[in-house]
């Protein structure tokens, strides 16, 4: 920046940002002092370094935040609750700022131009290195949903997420879509690849028939001269969220009373901190840290919230600190605790976010990445088509991606209404941008991914959206599953979230016809979680619409109309 | 996992111990499988009707009776609930699951003074309350609910 000061560089660089350009220099990071970023001086002589949901993104990718993520009840306006605005506010950010384009959606697709990609294990990598560099004996710890959720982790078994969880020196995890692989694929991992390496912690965890504990509940450590215990905390309602076939013998749940034994265990043993290594969700983990005492802090992931700052949780022990790390690798959580003579006296709390142009890849890390990209990579790189408009799947509704394979679904099965499942992962492509067979199994990579043509009831389509609907509206965050709203093609239908169960979903119509509860309908879906449905997997059936389209016109979003939802601060 | 204990009980019936209980006297048999069968209570398609026919109608809610049972069901067909009522003077425990097409699910005596824990599978078809209701010897009437779900799955985040 010899030739320019830095007020022209910034006012030529705003000027070519308005007129699209791509500007993901590090030179405009640095003017805006994003250099600085990731300078973050040690505090204490506990640390922990977290990250979660990273659904397998080795690569750096864009990932937009939500714009709907309500809650009501005791939950209602409350962080992780508050979306745009609303949660800038709350954390003091300053709009425009690379950190307000890392938490929210505004300005989505120009902040994304400008800052460009996010996550990426080679850039995590880096930032781990830094960090860990200033922090003697920092604990990794990684919060789960890491073997899904990209092409590779699927056609690898998660080998591929496996060995860099391994290059990146994770030191223990907790787990959820990672039993989608199977529990024998689970217990080999554990056995083979983890085996004095990584603690598989989960305390929730036990066999169906005498409730033996499967896995171990906790990990001790020394750590700067004070005893640490991470204790692990499964996803709780896996056999129901996800096919129960593949995990067949171990049963779940929240689990309050064994997490308080395990707690008092560790305080038993001496452990001066203890951390809950979570994947319940973060509304379950506010309530969990209300009812359990004696846990420090509930590093939290699951529903996907990039919360910037703790909540802080009275209990019967004290305050327990309950924070969200996000998804997709755009996160990485770092938590250090001055202890001092057996009592924490102080606690510092950063989520940092991972911008790949910010931070050089990491060289071991990066060639293990294209090592195993190597032998897909010509599969994985096929352009479907280009996207004319902006495609996202994040938010408690229909996403424009998910549209995109409701409409594709419906077109290629001939269905009236289609189905697709309310998961919380899955990339962003932005306008103009082309779709890869990669970007697609972004979407959709699971190990249940069969497409299904089924005769529907009209009383049966609406049990299905009361039902799901409770799993994300009930007020209770124990009867919450954590996935957002099943999206809907082809049927308009009106929600008040704040109704009880069987009263939520009204209005429902194909057109301007009131769906009939008698009549029977063509239901187009994918993701069954019950054993032995056979079909074409989802992506054979989107991808050979996109290959078809070539052009992909922007989506017309089949959202419900939201009953008594106006003022609520998560949605915008 | 214990392994050797789990291959020993696959070899022992559960009726062997169901006749274990019989011969200490904990459960009394003819009385549960003849006389005290109530007919109009197990056969009642209304908790309310049920209840009533139990003579539990009237029961209180009390904390002593500790229920532990899912908060969403992992399967339906298969609920696993355990009951205690640390009540003293419990002789009788009553499972209730109001939106079962037969909502009285189990009835349980006990005798010479056998605590009042037991563990059971509820077939649920449907979200509802699991109430239990627990007697005392000199006939007081106490009620503990809780809520399961039982729910379609899929669609997890």
């Amino acid at each position: 920046m010899s030739s320019m000061n830095r007020r022209e560089f910034l006012q030529v660089l705003a000027a070519a940002s308005a007129a699209g350009f791509a500007l993901n220099s590090r030179e405009l990071l640095a003017a805006q002092g994003a250099d600085k970023h990731y300078d973050l001086p040690r505090y204490g002589n506990v640390h922990f370094l977290h990250f979660t949901d990273s659904h397998a993104q080795l690569q750096p990718v864009y990932f937009r935040e939500p714009n709907v993520n309500i809650g009501f009840g005791g939950a209602a306006g409350k962080v992780p609750h508050l979306v745009g605005e609303n949660l800038l506010r709350a954390f003091n950010i300053k709009p425009g700022s690379l950190e307000a384009h890392a938490f929210t959606y505004l300005d989505f697709e120009q902040a994304a131009k400008t800052y460009g990609k996010i996550g990426g294990f080679a850039h995590l990598a880096t930032l781990i290195k830094q960090l860990r560099g200033g922090r003697p004996n920092a604990l990794l710890l990684d919060g789960g949903d890491t073997w899904q959720g990209s092409a590779t982790a699927l056609w690898t078994k998660g080998q591929d997420m496996v060995d860099a969880c391994k290059l990146l020196g994770v030191d223990m995890m907790a787990p959820h879509w990672e039993f989608t692989l199977g529990h024998e694929r689970v217990k080999e991992i554990i056995a083979k690849d983890f085996k004095g390496k990584i603690d598989f912690l989960a305390q929730n965890v036990k066999t169906n028939d005498f409730g033996d504990p499967v896995f171990s509940p906790y990990a001790m450590r020394e750590m700067n001269g004070v005893k640490v215990a991470v204790i692990g905390q499964a996803f709780p309602y896996t056999p129901i969220a996800n096919p129960r076939w593949m995990v067949p013998d171990w049963t779940f749940g929240i689990q309050d009373e064994n997490m308080q034994k395990v707690v008092n265990e560790a305080r038993g043993k001496g452990a001066k901190v203890v951390v809950v290594l979570s994947h319940n969700g973060m509304d379950v983990d506010l309530k969990m840290a209300s009812r359990v005492s004696g846990i420090d802090a509930i590093l939290g992931g699951h529903t996907h919230d990039g919360v910037p700052h703790p909540v802080q949780v009275k209990n019967a022990g004290g305050i327990t600190l309950v924070t969200n790390a996000g998804s997709n690798g755009k996160f990485l959580g770092v938590l250090d605790f001055n202890v001092s003579n057996g009592r924490i006296a102080g606690f510092r709390y950063k989520l940092l976010p991972v911008f790949a142009n910010l931070l050089p890849a990491d060289a071991a890390m990066a060639a293990h990445i294209a090592k195993v990209r190597a032998p897909y990579k010509a599969k994985l790189e096929e352009p479907l088509a280009v996207s004319e408009g902006l495609l996202y799947r994040r938010g408690n509704f229909n996403g424009s991606w998910d549209q995109l394979i409701l409409d594709a679904m419906m077109e290629v099965r001939g269905a009236d209404i289609g189905f697709s499942p309310g998961f919380r992962w899955g990339t962003s492509i932005l306008p103009g941008q082309a779709i890869t067979f990669e970007h697609l199994m972004d979407q959709t990579a699971i190990t249940y991914p069969t497409s299904t043509l089924t005769e529907m009831s009209g009383e049966q389509i609406k049990t299905i959206l009361e039902d799901v609907g409770d799993n994300l509206f009930n007020p209770d965050p124990y009867y919450q599953q954590g996935g957002d709203m099943v999206r809907v093609g082809g049927l308009s239908y009106s929600c008040d979230p704040s109704a009880k169960m069987g009263n939520r979903i009204r209005d429902m119509r194909l057109g301007d016809t009131p769906l009939e509860a008698a009549k029977k309908y063509k239901v187009a879906g994918w993701a069954p979680v019950g054993e032995g449905v056979t079909g074409e997997p989802i992506w054979e059936v989107v991808g050979k619409w996109l290959r078809d389209k070539k052009v992909v016109t922007p989506r017309k979003l089949n959202q419900p109309k939201l009953i008594g939802m106006e003022k609520n601060p998560g949605m915008a | 996992m214990n392994i050797l204990r789990r291959s020993v009980l696959k070899g022992a019936s559960a009726s062997g111990v169901l006749a274990a209980a019989l011969a200490a006297g904990l459960l009394k048999p003819t009385q549960v499988l003849a006389a005290d069968w109530n007919k109009a209570a197990f056969e009642s398609k209304e908790a309310a009707g049920a209840m009533k026919a139990m003579g539990a109608d009237a029961a209180v809610a009390s904390k002593d009776i500790l229920v532990k049972a899912p908060d969403i069901a992992e399967n339906g067909a298969v609920v696993p609930v355990d009951v205690v009522s640390n009540i003293p003077n419990t002789v009788s425990l009553m499972v209730f699951v109001d939106k079962n097409p037969f909502p009285l699910s189990v009835a349980f005596d006990f005798a010479n003074g056998a605590v009042a824990d037991v563990s059971m599978r509820l077939k649920m078809g449907n979200t509802s309350d699991v109430r239990v209701v627990a007697k005392t010897a000199d006939g007081k009437l106490f009620v503990a609910t809780k809520e399961v779900k039982v729910t379609a799955g899929g669609c997890g985040g």
